[in-house]
């Protein structure tokens, strides 16, 4: 039973580590149960965002950590997702059609921009090519809020979801466990399918024949080319599926929002999360960035809260109840994530591997 | 077969390959020599494909393959081991055989299949490391690897490969004394396959005339010398090129 759960479902890739293995699980029955055990829209929220976010991270290792394409512009492929989701069910289209082909478009304009800018940057070394998918990234950010008429400008796009996903919709009457079986409740577990689904996707694919030619690249790309692989190609093809996975987490991303817009999907801070998320959790090792964007998420949602406890458990004490003030969670925030790339290196996964030898 | 025509690569105006014409016939095995800078590494990177050509052309079996890329080249049969060490070092020893083993099957743009259920792929990898003396060590990092056995996976690596034409630089260069027979061995076992077409570059002379059927002596880029082994070196071109400078070198 282990056996064939390890093999067909997660397609061989070990955790490799106990302790992988226990926060993998953690995190898997915490997503699950999340609506029924933390009831409330907070916590909901944090959980979905969280299974998105895994998925995008998860497809910006497969550029960075496997293959070792380093781009800036993978926020950019995330909102292309979001956006063509967003711009049917805004333009009065409310159906499970427009989200489908929102996503399936969105999908195939990522990976088509994704394999110009490989191409394009053909014989650029790393650092400058990750200098050109800033600049398009900058450029894209620049048309989403020109754009007004398409894309909402800096406003964003709002929209209704079908009604099957609407909160006033019940599937059941009354409660179930004490929650109300809605549309709130159905586009959660739906999402969280979806997500599920996509990052066992990448898990196979890593773990392909292909995969490990991008590992073989990222490794020795004049060796890999000599071996009889075409580096261009396979480099092209890994920005273009991690590029189209980004979309359909970003179409994933603004059916949770009910909303799109710059500040959601596209701007650098999106960026610098999916970075940190994949360094946090541990480049090339998948499994990695999943915790990371849990890491993440939680700091985002939780971090306040808990610095208000602290501090006000603190009263009384001199200096300590200003340090741990609220407002300066950002700066907890910063700290903890230089504790992070100090103590671990590799990230959570990589350093954990490494520790076992 | 394989052939260079009027080959010449300029680096700047200084050319470091320089109309070289020359066949390799197959079943042979060929040694070029010559004083270091003399363009040898060189003339291997044009015809593997590491390099463009400025002048000239290169042909495999026929067919004119100066602007292919490198990866197309080895899929005609063009086998290149090189002279610096140079493997995917974090990737374990097996996996950077199995990385030419799967090359050289033409599997890559499988998406969702697994890679450890060819299992094919694997038998022949292992096979190959026996081969070499590194079925021990098959799950260590290749960068673990002491610099004799990374020379012996460099060659794994080539064998894997099955080329055609197997083209190895200064093989045993900065090996232990014990560990150059193994790799000798195997050279010898490859040239006892008559379909296969070795070119090798040497600097010891003993390997020269233990293995090569022909020597042809390259002395700043040009083509300067072609014979049989114990003619080539006797002759004055080369004691002058080659063995002189490499007097005054040990």
């Amino acid at each position: 039973m282990r056996a064939l759960l390890h093999r067909h479902v997660l397609s061989g890739d070990r955790p490799g580590h106990p302790a992988v293995t226990a926060l993998l699980i953690l995190l898997l029955l915490a997503l699950l149960v999340v609506p029924f055990a933390v009831p409330g829209t907070k916590s909901m929220a944090a959980a979905s965002r969280i299974a998105i976010l895994a998925v995008l991270a998860g497809s910006y290792d497969i550029a960075l950590g496997y293959t070792g394409i380093v781009s800036l512009a993978h926020a950019m492929f995330f909102a292309i997702g979001a956006y063509a989701v967003a711009i049917p069910l805004a333009g009065g289209w409310v159906g499970w059609g427009a989200i489908g082909l929102g996503m399936a478009a969105g999908a195939v304009l990522a990976a088509a921009i994704a394999a110009a800018i490989t191409l394009l940057s053909l014989r650029v070394q790393t650092i400058f090519f990750s200098m050109i998918t800033l600049a398009v990234a900058s450029f894209a950010q620049v048309l989403a809020t020109q754009l007004r008429g398409l894309t909402g400008g800096e406003d964003g796009l709002s929209f209704s979801l079908p009604a099957a996903l609407s909160p006033s919709f019940h599937l059941l009457p009354g409660r179930v466990l004490g929650v109300r079986v809605d549309g709130r409740l159905l586009t959660y577990y739906l999402i969280l399918l979806a997500a599920l689904l996509l990052f066992l996707l990448m898990l196979r694919i890593v773990n392909s024949p292909f995969g490990r030619v991008l590992l073989a690249i990222r490794e020795n790309a004049f060796r890999a080319e000599a071996l009889g692989f075409r580096v261009i190609v396979y480099r092209t093809l890994a920005s273009a599926l991690a590029a189209a996975i980004a979309a359909l987490a970003g179409g994933l991303m603004a059916v949770l929002l009910r909303y799109n817009g710059p500040d959601a999907t596209l701007s650098f801070s999106v960026m610098v999360d999916i970075l940190l998320m994949v360094v946090i959790g541990g480049m090339g090792t998948l499994y990695g960035p999943a915790l990371g964007a849990a890491v993440i998420v939680l700091a985002e949602y939780y971090l306040q809260p808990a610095l208000q406890g602290l501090a006000d458990a603190l009263v009384g004490i001199p200096v300590l109840p200003a340090l741990f003030n609220p407002d300066r969670w950002l700066l907890w925030l910063g700290l903890l994530f230089v504790g992070f790339v100090y103590f671990l290196p590799a990230g959570i996964v990589g350093s954990l591997r490494r520790r076992r030898g | 077969m394989l052939e260079t025509r009027s080959l010449t690569v300029r680096f700047g105006g200084q050319a470091a390959v320089d109309g070289v014409t020359c066949a390799f016939h197959r079943g042979t095995l060929t040694a070029i020599v010559g004083p270091n800078g003399a363009g040898k590494t060189t003339y291997f990177n044009l015809i593997s494909g590491q390099l463009r050509a400025t002048a000239g052309d290169v042909f495999l079996s026929g067919a004119r393959i100066t602007t292919l890329p490198a990866s197309r080249r080895a899929r005609r049969g063009l086998g290149r081991a090189f002279q610096l060490t140079n493997l995917f070092p974090d990737l374990s020893v097996l996996e950077n055989v199995r990385l030419a083993v799967q090359a050289q099957a033409g599997i890559g743009l499988d998406f969702l299949g697994l890679a450890a259920r060819h299992t094919a792929l694997h038998d022949r990898a292992m096979a190959v490391l026996e081969r070499v003396n590194l079925a021990s060590r098959a799950a260590v990092p290749a960068a673990a690897l002491s610099h004799g056995d990374q020379r012996k996976l460099e060659v794994a690596i080539l064998l894997a490969m099955q080329p055609r034409i197997f083209m190895f630089d200064e093989p045993t260069a900065g090996m232990s004394v014990d560990e150059v027979p193994v790799i000798l061995d195997l050279i010898e076992a490859i040239r006892q396959d008559r379909d296969r077409t070795i070119l090798l570059v040497e600097h010891k002379m003993d390997v020269v005339r233990r293995l090569a059927d022909r020597v042809i002596v390259l002395h700043q880029g040009r083509l300067a010398a072609d014979g049989a082994p114990e003619d080539v070196v006797a002759s004055a071109v080369v004691q002058e090129a080659y063995l002189g400078v490499r007097a005054g070198d040990v």
